[in-house]
C-alpha cells in the first residue's frame, strides 16, 4: 500500500497500557480518598501524589513518542463523525492527562503545602500560597478528573466497538504488531 | 505490510450484534459503577469528610469564609528555640536547627466566630513550623488533656447529638446525656470539663496534643509521644472569665506589646502498654517528659488578614522524623479539615477582613 503503519509502534504501546492503568487506579484512588474518614485516606494520599508526578513523567515521554512515531491511520470507512470524535477525544484526553498532574501540583503550592513525594523527595512550589487561586485549582481537579473518567468510559466503548463490532484492526493496532 | 481492510469480516446477526453492544454497555456501566460506589455515591451509610463538615455547619450554622470548627480566633508569629534534647529520639530538622520560624493561631472551640469567649472552657493553639529545608510540622492543640471519643464514627455520633431540633432551635437537652451514656470512654473528658473554667487569656493556658504520635531517630528506630506546650512565664489565672466578654484577643495584643509570651514543648515518651490509637486515654503520669525546647511568640494579627488565615493546621502534615500513630482521629482530621478548608478558601471574598483588621488594633 502507501507504506501507513498498521500499528502503533511498540514503545508507544507500552505507554498506552502501563498508563491506562495507571491512570484508572489513579481516578479510583482520587474519588476514594476524599469519600474517606479513615486510615484509608492517609495511604490512599501517599500513593495519589507520586503516583501523580509518575504519570506526568510519562505523559511528557508519551507526547515525544506520538510525535516522533508514526501512528496508524483510522480505517478509510468510518462515518465522519466518528472520525471527528476519536480526533476530538484523543486531544482532550493528552490535555487531561497534562492537566490533571500540573493542577494538582499547582493547587498544592497554592494551599501553601509542601509537595512530599514520599518522606524524603520534596518538589518545589510552583505557584504562591493564596486561597482562592487554592480554591479554583482544586475544584478544577475534581471537574477535570470527573471528565477525564467520562473520556476514559467513551475511549473504553470506542475500542469494543471497533474490536467487536467493527472489526476494523484499529484495537488490534494498539495490542500486538511487529515492525 | 498487510492491508487494514484486507482481513475479511463475515458480517454480523443482528442477534450476536446486539450480544456484543449488551456485552459493551455492560463493561462501561460496571466500570462506572464500581467508580460511584468508591466515590460514596452509591455508598450513602460511609461517614465522608463532607458529612462531618455538613453536620459542623447544621449545628453551628455557616460563617462565610471562617473555619468550620474553632472559627473564632487570631494569628500569632514566632519561633520555635531548640533544646536539643529530642535529637536522639528524632530526625526531624526541627528538634536539630537551632531556631524553626512559625505561624500559629489562638481559637475557640465551636463554630461561631462571634461567640462570646466565656461559652466553651475549650481554647485552641495551632502551630506551623516552617522547617529550614522546606518542610513543615503542623499541629493543632486543645486546652483538654483528651478527647472525648475515640472514633471518628462516635465523633459523628456526638455532633448528631448536639443537632438543633429544626421545631425549637435547640437541641434536644437529653439528646448529649444519653450520648455520653452510651460512651463511657467520654468519662475523662467529663471529668476534665467539670473542672475546667473558661480562662480569661490564651497565654496561661496549656495545649495539649492529645493524639499519639512517633518520633523517628536517623536509625529508624520509633517512640510513641503525646506533646504539650505549657506557659512558661505566664501564672494561669484563677478568675474565671466575666459572661459574654470578649478579653482574650485584646488579652493577648496586650501581653505582646510588652514583650514575647514564651511556652516550653513538652514531649512525653509513651511505654509500650500506653495505648496510642485512643485519644479518650490519659498515659499514667510517671512517664519521662522532655523539655524540646521553647516556642516563642512575638506578634499577634487579626485572623482575617493575618498569616494564620490560609493555613490548614492538618495534623498529618509532619517532617520526615515524626509520624501519625495508629489513632483513627489523626486520618479523620486530616480528611475533614481538607473539606472545611476548601468550604472557606471559596469563600474569602466574604470575611469581613478590613473590619477584622481595625477591630484587633488598639
Amino acid at each position: 500500500m502507501n507504506g501507513q503503519p498498521t500499528h502503533f509502534a511498540p514503545l508507544a504501546r507500552l505507554l498506552h497500557w502501563s498508563m491506562a492503568l495507571l491512570i484508572l487506579a489513579m481516578l479510583f484512588i482520587g474519588a476514594g480518598m476524599v469519600a474517606s474518614v479513615s486510615e484509608r485516606h492517609e495511604w490512599l494520599i501517599h500513593i495519589h501524589k507520586p503516583l501523580g508526578a509518575l504519570l506526568l513523567v510519562l505523559v511528557i515521554l508519551r507526547l515525544i513518542v506520538r510525535l516522533s512515531t508514526r501512528q496508524p491511520p483510522l480505517p478509510a470507512d468510518m462515518p465522519g463523525w466518528q472520525a471527528l470524535a476519536a480526533k476530538l477525544s484523543h486531544y482532550l484526553l493528552y490535555a487531561l492527562m497534562l492537566m490533571l498532574p500540573l493542577v494538582g501540583w499547582a493547587m498544592l503550592s497554592a494551599a501553601g503545602d509542601p509537595i512530599m513525594l514520599g518522606s524524603a523527595v520534596q518538589l518545589p512550589s510552583i505557584l504562591p500560597a493564596n486561597a482562592t487561586s487554592f480554591a479554583v485549582l482544586r475544584k478544577a481537579h475534581r471537574y477535570l478528573a470527573y471528565l477525564l473518567f467520562l473520556t476514559v468510559l467513551l475511549h473504553l466503548a470506542a475500542a469494543l466497538f471497533h474490536g467487536l463490532i467493527r472489526r476494523d484492526g484499529v484495537l488490534e493496532s494498539m495490542l500486538k504488531g511487529r515492525d | 505490510m498487510q492491508d487494514r481492510s484486507a482481513p475479511p469480516r463475515r458480517p454480523l446477526n443482528t442477534a450476536s450484534k446486539v450480544m456484543r453492544l449488551t456485552g459493551i454497555a455492560l463493561v462501561v456501566a460496571v466500570t462506572a459503577a464500581a467508580f460511584a460506589y468508591v466515590n460514596g455515591s452509591l455508598d450513602s451509610h460511609r461517614l465522608t469528610p463532607r458529612k462531618l463538615v455538613d453536620n459542623l455547619e447544621t449545628n453551628n450554622g455557616i460563617y462565610p469564609g471562617y473555619r468550620r470548627n474553632h472559627a473564632k480566633g487570631v494569628c500569632v508569629v514566632g519561633y520555635f528555640e531548640n533544646s536539643g534534647q529530642l535529637r536522639e529520639y528524632s530526625s526531624a530538622a526541627v528538634f536539630s536547627d537551632a531556631r524553626t520560624p512559625l505561624v500559629g493561631r489562638f481559637a475557640l472551640a465551636g463554630g461561631n466566630p462571634q461567640a462570646p469567649d466565656s461559652g466553651a472552657p475549650v481554647r485552641s493553639l495551632a502551630l506551623r513550623f516552617e522547617l529550614a529545608n522546606g518542610e513543615q510540622w503542623r499541629t493543632g492543640m486543645n486546652t483538654m488533656p483528651v478527647f472525648p471519643v475515640s472514633t471518628p464514627e462516635a465523633f459523628y455520633e456526638m455532633l448528631q447529638a448536639g443537632r438543633p431540633d429544626p421545631a425549637t432551635g435547640k437541641p434536644d437537652p437529653g439528646a448529649m446525656p444519653k450520648f455520653f451514656a452510651a460512651h463511657p470512654e467520654s468519662a475523662a473528658f467529663l471529668q476534665w470539663v467539670k473542672s475546667a473554667k473558661p480562662s480569661a487569656s490564651y497565654a496561661t493556658e496549656t495545649y495539649n496534643g492529645i493524639n499519639a504520635f512517633y518520633l523517628v531517630n536517623a536509625a529508624g528506630k520509633r517512640q510513641a509521644v503525646r506533646w504539650s506546650v505549657v506557659p512558661l512565664d505566664q501564672n494561669a489565672a484563677d478568675a474565671a472569665i466575666a459572661q459574654d466578654a470578649n478579653v482574650l484577643e485584646p488579652d493577648l495584643a496586650q501581653r505582646l506589646a510588652s514583650g514575647p509570651l514564651r511556652w516550653q514543648l513538652r514531649m512525653t515518651l509513651g511505654k509500650p502498654e500506653d495505648p496510642t490509637s485512643d485519644a479518650t486515654k490519659v498515659w499514667p503520669g510517671d512517664r519521662t517528659v522532655l523539655d524540646a525546647g521553647t516556642v516563642v511568640l512575638q506578634e499577634i494579627q487579626p485572623q482575617n488578614s493575618g498569616e494564620c488565615r490560609d493555613i490548614n493546621y492538618d495534623p498529618l502534615i509532619l517532617p520526615s522524623g515524626i509520624e501519625g500513630s495508629d489513632d483513627p482521629l489523626l486520618a479523620a482530621r486530616s480528611a475533614v479539615y481538607a473539606n472545611s478548608y476548601l468550604r472557606r478558601t471559596s469563600e474569602v471574598g466574604k470575611l469581613p477582613a478590613a473590619t477584622a483588621t481595625k477591630e484587633s488594633r488598639q
